[in-house]
């Protein structure tokens, strides 16, 4: 039978992968940026998964929230990165060092 | 094996596939269809769990919306990605690493994980069906109105936010001026002339 541990085996496998994604596409923001969607998504499993063994809703209430800023989140990396490469011609992360930081 | 276990399986392994194809992919655009397969079978996954409002919202918000805006931002900006992916393997070895120490951490806080006794009676078996909808509705239009609403805000900071940011007025371009135009008429528009035989203008 399906336990609690299956759901949180793959929400944990979901966010080391997007982990190594981030390590992996160093220099590709848009994967960056999905990789981050993918550790987000894996939170909401655990979130879901408790809420659902647990029979109190107030899990999944919050899976929506973490929904629309992942959303919010999603909009607003991605109108950077077309203004950034506007300006500079590339998406590198690298060649991301305007302000000398 | 019943049929929910075999759903489970089918959708985890779907979505573990999913999320490290996204990661692997040479091509953006496949990283983006394969993230896309991710949401989808996570959202079967939410089926089963009974949370099926979470799972529809799933597919319209993701799958929708922030998978298609993805998929623009790839085809629209015009970068060769291959010099981008040509670096990849030298991350490599780094990012295994790093990815085997969380995972082996993650596996020390799981493993360690002792359960109080009598959880069997506490866990409820999750309904597939029910009134999840209705459930949430009256709490987030009731005890969480406040954070609703918030939500709302923080979506509406972000549109304002990526159309600021993406706007740009074009000086180098022909534009359609609409009140010149509605305000044009004939006496200033064109001018009569009474032109001689034989003289011209």
């Amino acid at each position: 039978m399906i336990g609690l541990e299956h759901y949180l085996t793959v929400a944990a496998a979901l966010f080391v992968i997007g982990i190594f994604g981030l390590f992996l596409n160093r220099k590709n923001v848009i994967i960056l940026l999905m990789s981050i969607e993918l550790m987000l998504l894996a939170v909401n499993i655990n979130f879901v998964a408790f809420s659902s063994y647990l029979g109190d809703m107030v899990g999944q209430v919050f899976t929506l929230f973490v929904l629309t800023v992942a959303a919010a989140e999603a909009a607003i990396g991605l109108a950077i990165l077309v203004c950034f490469f506007r300006n500079r011609g590339t998406i590198d992360v690298e060649d991301v060092n305007v302000m000398k930081g | 094996m019943t049929v929910i276990a075999f759903t489970f399986y089918l959708f985890a392994v779907s979505t573990l596939l999913g999320g490290l194809m996204t990661v692997l992919a040479r091509n953006p655009v496949h990283s983006v269809l394969w993230l896309i397969l991710a949401f989808l079978s996570s959202a079967g996954l939410f089926i089963i769990l009974g949370a099926e409002f979470v799972a529809m919202l799933l597919i319209i918000v993701y799958v929708g919306a922030v998978a298609v805006l993805f998929l623009f931002v790839v085809m629209m900006l015009d970068i060769d990605f291959a010099a981008l992916k040509a670096e990849m393997s030298k991350y490599l070895p780094i990012g295994l690493l790093i990815g085997i120490v969380i995972l082996m951490q993650l596996v020390v806080a799981f493993g360690a994980w002792d359960y109080s006794a009598g959880i069997d009676d506490r866990l409820v078996a999750p309904s597939a069906v029910g009134e999840n909808t209705n459930l949430l509705g009256l709490l987030i239009y009731d005890r969480y109105i406040i954070l609703f609403q918030l939500a709302g805000l923080i979506l509406l900071v972000a549109m304002i936010g990526a159309i600021v940011l993406t706007l740009r007025h074009r000086t180098d371009i022909k534009r359609q001026n609409i009140i010149a135009q509605m305000h044009r008429d004939p006496a200033k528009a064109m001018e009569l002339k009474d032109v001689k035989p034989g003289q011209g203008l």
